[in-house]
């Protein structure tokens, strides 16, 4: 069955539940077994639903509006957080977001690419496509984080890096060449999680890290399906065909030893329970950055290096 | 790790094997629209440039040079070591290294075999070592005529251990580019390489070790977002075209005709992003002063 079916069935499942319970109110008939039983079965359904997802549906749920971006993370996870802006070069990109902030009581560097939660924004933040004063603003964030021995923590959003003229003239190619290179050997723990979509390039440029975390109904490609059925099979229109066959979903990645951990999503997605998303992401936090900070630099670079040279 | 991947002396001497007909890949990012045969058939060829009809011996002659306007025609690989290397002294690198399929792409798979018998190349990167002006260098060549120089998991790994066994043997590692850029149908498998190739030559740089890139027509995509952009030096053929995201891409992103000279050499020559462009024929003499000043080890 697909996604749409399942929601057909729990829209019908919802729709008779309140139906009896009106009917027993309004009678003054207990039917509070049945009811009991109605709301086990509907979220028998719902957890099937999103069990099955389809790698299409998977990106559907990845791109929704809706869905919390790295500024909202950002506010539930941390306190403190304060932006900082400029890549000293050129300017600020608002594609990608950074600052300081405290995880409990560890100050963390936090950066993200940042996607509008509606179009206004959207247009601001270029949806989350960043241009290379963005990737530059970013790798002067790490180098002041590892200045400090603060540890890193990256939250992926990207559809790719932005296209266009002026990120050609400004180096969009060296942009990220070089935020690759400098975290392959940056002296502190870096953490990625992909939250969203990861597209190509321009998500890689902030996932060179010692740990990579991908949310339940996230992806992660080498560029988005549409391009991918594009440039393949000539057809864009095949982007669902091409998200099948280009294995991108968390549960693919961390399948290839790609990704070392997948995080559940709340019941129909992280939109659905923001908070309780963040509190996961939070949680996993708080146990794997103080079991890196663990580690002798010498041995975290060695195993960082170590997990980019088996792929 | 790196024990048991050194062929005994086998020289290359690198007969093109047959003249590749148009292969029209469509890499990544769209540069296949530039696509050319890297050799053309036949005895007559037309230069892209200024269209002068050219006798192919001629071009030869010249290093596939146009005689009349000096535009440079795609090299194979082979064609590119047999140029720049001292005569007999290259010792190819990993030509065994078996293709991985990640995604279980039968398709792809033809392809390859078809491409490798067409080619005589395992995969788009040869990769090895030998004498450059008399001094000792690890080298590797991208080649446009293989799935338009994609860089999947074999040209990935080839890389990073030619890259590898120069820092092991302190040698500098001079890389031609030509890649359409990542290799689609090896999927997330072959973004990961851009991590993998990058973080081999930072630790080269951090040994302290000269890396030299030469950008050649095209280098566009993961290659432009890797490796390519992070030689100590980066030196650039004339009139290649050079950039992340291919032409077509951005018109259809932004909806708009390119300016002139657009993603070229000259174009990243004045936007600060290499340090000279450098005809074919200098090509040789330019690497050898490099490699003298950098105190280099004469073989
Ligand atoms: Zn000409």
């Amino acid at each position: 069955m697909s996604l749409g079916e399942f929601q057909k069935q729990i829209q019908e499942m919802e729709k008779k539940i309140k139906e009896i319970h009106l009917f027993s109110q309004q009678q003054g008939v207990d039917l509070s077994e049945e009811l009991k039983r109605m709301e086990e079965k509907l979220q028998n359904l719902r957890k099937q639903a999103y069990y099955n997802l389809t790698p299409w549906e998977k990106i559907t749920i990845a791109r929704k509006m809706e869905r919390p971006t790295a500024l909202d993370y950002i506010q539930y996870i941390f306190t403190d957080f304060m932006e900082l802006h400029g890549d000293r070069y050129f300017g600020d990109d608002p594609a990608i977001i950074g600052g300081i902030a405290w995880l409990e009581k560890i100050p963390v560097t936090v950066i993200g690419q940042q996607k509008g939660r509606n179009t206004k924004e959207n247009i601001y933040q270029n949806f989350g496509m960043p241009h290379p004063e963005g990737y530059r603003k970013a790798l002067r964030l790490m180098k002041q984080a590892e200045k400090f021995r603060r540890p890193i923590i990256c939250f992926i959003d990207t559809p790719g890096a932005f296209c266009g003229i002026g990120a050609e003239e400004r180096g969009q190619g060296e942009a990220i060449a070089r935020n690759l290179l400098e975290m392959s050997m940056l002296k502190t723990p870096i953490v990625s999680l992909v939250i969203g979509e990861g597209g190509s390039g321009g998500a890689l440029a902030l996932g060179v890290a010692d740990q990579i975390w991908m949310l339940e109904h996230s992806v992660y490609s080498i560029l988005s399906p549409e391009g991918y059925a594009s440039i393949l099979w000539k057809d864009s229109n095949r982007a669902e065909e091409a998200a099948e066959k280009m294995k991108l979903t968390a549960q693919d990645l961390k399948s290839f030893g790609i990704i070392d951990g997948i995080l559940a999503e709340p019941l129909g997605g992280a939109h659905e329970e923001p908070k309780e998303m963040a509190q996961t992401i939070k949680k996993t936090l708080l146990e794997i950055i103080p079991k890196m900070k663990n580690n002798s630099m010498e041995e975290l670079l060695r195993k960082r290096y170590e997990k980019f040279r088996k792929m | 790790m790196l024990g048991g991947f050194f062929k005994k002396t086998k020289y290359i001497t690198m007969p093109r094997k047959t003249q590749v007909k148009s292969i029209s890949h469509l890499n990544f990012l769209g540069v296949q629209e530039e696509v050319q045969p890297s050799i053309p058939d036949g005895m007559w060829q037309k230069c892209k440039k200024c269209g002068q009809i050219l006798y192919t011996k001629d071009v030869e002659e010249q290093d596939q040079v146009c005689p009349d306007c000096g535009y440079h025609f795609r090299l194979s690989a082979s064609q590119r070591i047999q140029q720049l290397m001292d005569p007999d002294t290259f010792e190819p690198w990993d030509e065994d290294l078996v293709l991985q399929n990640p995604l279980q792409d039968n398709k792809y798979l033809e392809k390859m075999k078809q491409l490798q018998e067409q080619t005589g190349l395992g995969d788009a990167l040869i990769s090895g070592k030998g004498s450059l002006g008399g001094y000792a260098i690890v080298l590797g060549v991208m080649d446009s005529g293989f799935l338009m120089g994609s860089m999947g998991t074999v040209v990935g790994e080839k890389l990073t251990r030619a890259i590898e066994r120069a820092t092991q043997q302190k040698l500098p590692v001079v890389l031609f580019t030509a890649s359409g850029g990542a290799r689609m149908q090896e999927g997330i498998f072959s973004l990961m390489q851009m991590a993998k190739t990058s973080a081999a030559l930072a630790k080269h740089q951090e040994a302290g070790l000269l890396s030299i890139i030469v950008l050649t027509d095209p280098t566009t995509g993961g290659v432009t977002a890797s490796f390519a952009m992070l030689g100590d030096i980066i030196l650039a053929e004339p009139e290649a075209l050079i950039g992340f995201a291919g032409p077509r891409v951005i018109r259809q992103t932004i909806g708009q005709q390119l300016p002139e000279g657009f993603q070229t050499s000259e174009f990243l020559l004045q936007h600060g992003f290499i340090d000279q462009i450098v005809t074919r024929k200098e090509m040789k003499e330019v690497i050898t002063k490099i490699l003298a000043l950098h105190e280099g080890v004469k073989v």
